[in-house]
């Protein structure tokens, strides 16, 4: 990089902030509207005229807590068990892939990608029935299995990439050092796919996030409804309101947990943990 | 500590070649036996086989009297160090060489006591505490030895430890790894493709060669008695020169010039219409510096020099020759085996730093003729091989190494 002139290195400031202005402004623009009041939501201009918590208040304290409060705790939960399963269930079939050579591995691959690809849209109300007859419609596994089929497959093809960048002598040298397959896949192998781990279970965990197809369609109670589906259901205070500052409110609340996640993880995701495993 | 015998051992891969073909070899306790040969010729699949990383198709791996074959890695007690090291980077220096140590559930203190004593012998007190990343190409070395000798193994593998450090390092370390094996005395079999290592570390080296073994011999015998034209070739540097020749009645008649064979080598050689004689480098030198002592024991010759080379301690000459045709192209397969590559029929010479040579101009050579080597070209056989002379090099050898493990063992018996 000292090799670039000034005049270079200005036009990269001015492009880089340009990208971020792009991507950033939605993001302000929804914080800018949960601050508004109801009347000032079509005032045409970008600030509020006014700043207020109203919109927190109802969707945290008021008429909509009921249905938003209720949504967050069952996101959070069906949304972490669906990575942790798929992070747990990708790592051994990721393994198994990266390292031994069995009959079909590339079917595992092909249909983990078509399986990734394949629409949502057409399968939820196939689904929909058979959740209904077998009595998971509603109600937590009703959303994990689905969600699993989401998070599986992209988990298995990062983490077996992750894998393969491990140098198979580590397992080797410890293997010769006295451990079973079994140790040596818990403390060498676990160990240094770590960041692998990190990386897979935060797409995994924003894939299910994201989800509001399974989650409009596969629920219809608190018992079980995520956010994004009920966000959808969200009313203004008179049929002739739009409960957009609310939905604002929530979209930022539904916001900050993936930005935490990114941030504490950032370092884990970056950090290339097999520098100097090998010759340096 | 144990001895290591493979009877008749075979590696065939998916394809049916054999990697390694019907290798028998005995290995005896506290021996330090070399595996050498150009790069495929299956020296790191046998190691791999030994430490059980790599299935043996036929045949019987014994370690220490055991039949190991169907035995996994951990079951062994071996000891490796891989060629890149392979450290644990999530662990500290610490960590990574008490591994195996916490695989056997040693108490804690016992752990402790053992890491600082191998840190000690590998001087990596003060580093035990960092990550591998942070460490020389040396010092992960050092700390790959020390996860190798923290334990009480059997054996000790190492496979091209030292390939992966510059020229420098590779001499401390091959010294260090000299010390170590004799100060604990334990059984090792060493991978490697420099041939400098195989003659300085090895009680005996193993030459191999597309899976065969050539010759297991003392590095002196190999050099003196070279068992065929492949392993004279590998082993020293720069290589044997092979002219061709023929021989009748004991005179050897070759591009500089003909001489006479003593009775036991013309009675091993007969006729022959066309040979192949090897003469090491250092068997030549500019006949005006030759003792008079030792002229009658050679012949002299003249012949054009093409290059020479002064290095300060030594001095090579390059001598073109003719040669007939099948036997320029042996040559130049044997060269691309041997992973060199000569490309012109010439002769290296050495001769001593003082001499004025010029290229390009005529000069006058002595060679010495006493111990040169007359090879079958078709087999490669070496035809005039003493092997009583060479079994006897080796006796003394294994003699020289017996004592010192007597020694190495009578010494930690008195340090404990």
């Amino acid at each position: 990089m000292s090799t670039m002139s000034t005049r270079e290195k200005t036009w990269w400031i001015i492009a880089g902030i340009a990208i971020v202005i792009y991507a950033l402004f939605p993001i302000a623009w929804i914080v800018s509207l949960s601050l508004k009041a109801p009347a000032d939501i079509s005032n045409g201009q970008f600030l509020p005229t006014i700043f207020t918590w109203e919109n927190y208040e109802l969707i945290l304290a008021g008429d909509a807590a009921e249905l938003f409060l209720p949504a967050l705790v069952n996101s959070f939960g069906i949304c972490l068990i669906a990575t942790a399963l798929a992070c747990i269930l990708s790592m051994f079939a990721a393994y198994a892939i990266a390292r031994l050579d069995f009959p079909g591995k590339k079917i595992i691959l092909s249909t983990a990608l078509a399986v990734a690809i394949f629409p949502v849209i057409s399968i939820v109300t196939p689904l929909f029935n058979l959740w209904r007859q077998i009595g998971l419609y509603d109600t937590w596994p009703g959303l994990i299995i689905p969600y699993l089929s989401l998070t599986l497959p992209i988990s298995i093809w990062t983490m077996s990439a992750f894998f393969r960048e491990i140098p198979w002598e580590m397992e080797q040298a410890a293997q010769v050092d006295g451990a079973t397959s079994w140790q040596a896949f818990r403390k060498v192998i676990v160990p240094l796919a770590a960041p692998g781990v990190f990386t897979t279970a935060i797409i995994a965990f924003f894939l299910a996030w994201n989800d509001f197809v399974y989650g409009i369609s596969l629920t219809s109670t608190s018992a079980a409804r995520p956010v994004p589906a009920a966000l959808g259901l969200f009313s203004g205070a008179s049929q002739f309101e739009d409960p957009t500052g609310a939905i604002a409110a929530a979209a930022v609340i539904v916001t900050i947990p993936v930005i935490i996640l990114v941030l504490l993880f950032q370092r884990r995701i970056v950090a290339g943990l097999t520098n100097g495993a090998v010759k340096g | 500590m144990a001895s290591v015998e493979m009877r008749n051992i075979v590696k065939k891969y998916g394809d049916g070649y054999p990697a390694v073909n019907d290798v028998s070899l005995d290995i005896a306790d506290g021996e330090f036996m070399i595996l050498v040969g150009p790069s495929g010729c299956g020296k790191s699949t046998l190691l791999r086989m030994v430490v059980g990383l790599e299935d043996i198709t036929s045949g019987d791996m014994i370690i220490g009297g055991k039949r190991v074959n169907d035995l996994a890695p951990r079951e062994r007690n071996l000891a490796m160090v891989f060629q890149n090291y392979a450290l644990y980077p999530h662990l500290t220096v610490f960590e990574n060489i008490a591994f195996p140590l916490r695989l056997q559930k040693v108490p804690d203190d016992e752990v402790r006591r053992r890491v600082n004593e191998a840190a000690e012998v590998l001087e990596l007190k003060e580093h035990l505490e960092r990550k591998p990343a942070n460490l020389s190409g040396g010092q992960r070395q050092r700390v790959a030895m020390g996860r190798a000798i923290v334990r009480d193994a059997e054996v000790f593998l190492f496979d091209e430890p030292l390939s992966n450090l510059d020229a420098k390092l590779r001499g401390q370390m091959r010294t260090e790894i000299a010390r170590l094996q004799r100060r604990l005395g334990i059984t090792t079999i060493y991978v490697t493709h420099d041939q400098t290592e195989a003659m300085t570390l090895g009680d005996r080296v193993c030459v191999l060669r597309k899976g065969v073994v050539q010759q297991v011999a003392s590095p002196r015998e190999l050099y003196e008695q070279p068992a065929n034209l492949f392993v004279a070739g590998f082993i020293g540097s720069p290589p044997m020169n092979f002219l061709p020749a023929s021989v009748s009645g004991g005179r050897v008649r070759f591009p500089f010039g003909e001489f006479t064979l003593d009775e036991r080598r013309a009675a091993a050689v007969g006729d022959r219409d066309l040979v192949l004689v090897g003469v090491r480098p250092e068997y030549f030198e500019d006949a005006k510096l030759v003792d008079d002592a030792k002229r009658d024991r050679g012949i002299t010759f003249t012949a054009r020099v093409d290059v020479t080379e002064w290095l300060g301690d030594a001095q090579f000459a390059y001598i073109p020759f003719e040669a007939p045709e099948e036997i320029v192209n042996q040559l130049r397969d044997l060269s691309r085996e041997l992973d060199s590559d000569q490309l012109r029929t010439q002769a290296v010479v050495s001769i001593d730093a003082s001499s004025r040579m010029r290229e390009g101009h005529e000069a006058e050579f002595w060679m010495d003729t006493r111990k040169v080597h007359v090879f079958d070209p078709k087999t490669g056989e070496n035809l005039t091989r003493d092997a009583e002379a060479g079994a006897e090099l080796t006796r003394m050898a294994a003699e020289e190494r017996e004592a010192q493990v007597a020694e190495a063992r009578g010494a930690a018996a008195a340090a404990s």
